[in-house]
């Protein structure tokens, strides 16, 4: 067997450090931070729960980013030289996705983006939060205060996960998906997003360091509501075919090539009202005209075995050059079989091409298949 | 003859023929298996080289050799359902069975008293 690493560096916690060690978490290095990455019930049961209940994350170590200006509509219109969304159309009450692009049309990070009425809140990768925060600050102009919030954030996902909330904050029941609230939870002034990364129906809770804890007691509390780690977190945002910043997109990988061609708003594309103006606009709106050279796609591997990040793909059986790779990849549970992501050619892309994985030396057939593996459960209505 | 090796396999030796698996706490610290890979019968392991590979959601873990030997069975059963690997690691679920080249490198590893002394 593979011997734990040992971590020696001193890990921040998050608000909950207590109780995850309280629940039986079984904590682990991630960005920084001491996370919980399972808890006693394992993996597999936090993922089928939720995907058949409610699941309680937290996401406190990811980066919670205010943009203020005195005419809130003055952030939007400068956040849009970073990224290429419709920011200035996003309206109050509102949350879009976004990505942080760079010069050469590549994913700095993929980020969340709330409008407050205020001001914009952000919600940035753990790992990139503090060069976000820089790369923010060295762009806009000085008359937008970048704040990096010291709040916690808690995720509940999944199909009971709205009248769990609402049990709470009544008026968390009306909200669609992609809205964005201010409600009390448990005394607590919070605000709450319909959003997450599981696929499922729920929501993100921003709450005051100090109340964090008692929030998430309090959403315990409901009993349709388990406590999730962050290994159940990945196993469902690979299940819904949704990207992780540093393993399906990064600073090599452009938007259009990662297949989310859909946060490039269609005001910033060619023909639109602000065509461009976004790091990279000229290859990203480039590739929009004209397909990219390669594609994200889902892949199925044939057999049992797990095909991992990493792992060489290759269009025949016996070529000696890769075609691509895995970037994300492992043991779906609600599949019930092994699922993975990874970028080939265009040529190669689409859902029914079968290409071959190497694993330990031996080449296995992965047909591509269509994201996501499991049909999204958000409340669009 | 039971003994254990510091990568949290064990081995029982019965007539020259050793069986292999994986410890409880390896079990459990590894969760839900979802994926088992054994060694082919007649192939010849070396000690410390990887054999098989059992995975978890969230990870593969190499199952190492324990000892010099050629594997003489593999089980099946722990193939076609590797859930039943986590729930009965030192039983049932035990992964092959191999011919040791020098049973006598049995004295050399631990025994369970040495093994529950182990700092996991």
């Amino acid at each position: 067997m593979s011997a734990p690493v040992a971590e020696t560096a001193p890990l921040e916690h998050t608000p909950l450090h207590d109780l995850h060690l309280r629940l039986g978490a079984t904590m682990v290095p991630f960005a920084g931070y001491a996370m919980p990455v399972q808890y006693p019930g394992g993996v597999l049961k936090e993922h089928l729960h939720t995907r058949a209940a409610a699941g309680l994350f937290d996401v406190s170590h990811m980066g919670q980013i205010a943009l203020r200006a005195d005419d809130p509509a003055e952030a939007a219109r400068a956040l849009e030289a970073l990224v290429p969304a419709d920011v200035i159309g996003l309206a109050p009450g509102r949350q879009r996705y976004g990505l942080l692009t760079d010069e050469a049309g590549g994913i700095r990070d993929d980020l969340m983006i709330a409008h407050l009425g205020d001001r914009l809140v952000l919600v940035v990768n753990a790992a990139n939060k503090r060069a976000d925060a820089a790369h923010l600050r060295a762009h806009l102009p000085a008359a937008i205060t970048v704040d990096e919030l010291d709040r916690g954030l808690l995720a509940l996902q999944g199909p009971a996960a709205g009248a769990a909330l609402a049990a709470l904050a009544p008026a968390t029941a009306e909200m669609r998906f992609m809205d964005v609230r201010r409600v009390e939870i448990a005394g607590a002034p919070c605000f709450v997003t319909r959003s997450g990364y599981t696929g499922e129906d729920g929501f993100e809770i921003s709450t005051p360091r100090a109340a964090t804890a008692a929030v998430a007691e309090a959403l315990l509390a409901e009993p349709a509501v388990l406590p999730i780690g962050l290994g159940a977190r990945d196993s469902l945002r690979l299940e819904a075919g949704l990207c992780l910043h540093g393993a399906d997109i990064d600073a090599t990988t452009s938007p259009v090539e990662a297949g989310l061609t859909f946060a490039v708003s269609s005001a910033r594309r060619s023909g639109g009202a602000r065509p461009g103006g976004f790091p990279g606009a000229a290859r990203i709106l480039t590739e929009i005209a004209d397909g990219p050279a390669r594609r994200r796609v889902g892949l199925l591997p044939e057999g049992r075995a797990p095909v991992r990040a990493g792992a060489p793909l290759f269009a025949g059986a016996d070529d000696s050059a890769p075609a691509g790779r895995v970037t994300s990849g492992g043991f779906g549970p609600s599949r019930g079989a092994p699922v993975a992501m990874g970028y080939l050619p265009a040529a190669l892309g689409e859902p029914g091409t079968r290409v071959f994985a190497e694993l330990r030396g031996r080449r296995l057939p992965v047909m591509v298949a269509p994201l996501p593996f499991v049909p999204a459960g958000f409340k669009r209505g | 003859m039971l003994r254990f090796t510091e990568d949290h396999e064990w081995l029982r030796l019965e007539d020259g023929i050793a069986t292999v698996g994986i410890t409880a706490h390896a079990a459990e610290q590894l969760g839900d298996l979802v994926f088992v890979e054994l060694p082919k019968v007649g192939a010849r392991l070396t000690k410390g080289e990887p054999a098989a590979v059992v995975e978890s959601v969230k990870a593969a873990s190499d199952v190492y050799a324990p000892l010099d030997g050629e594997v003489t069975e593999v089980n099946g059963a722990a193939v076609d359902d590797p859930a039943g690997v986590g729930a009965d690691p030192q039983g049932a679920g035990w992964l092959y069975r191999m011919r040791l080249s020098d049973p006598g490198a049995m004295d050399a590893l631990m025994d369970a008293a040495a093994y529950d002394a182990l700092d996991k």
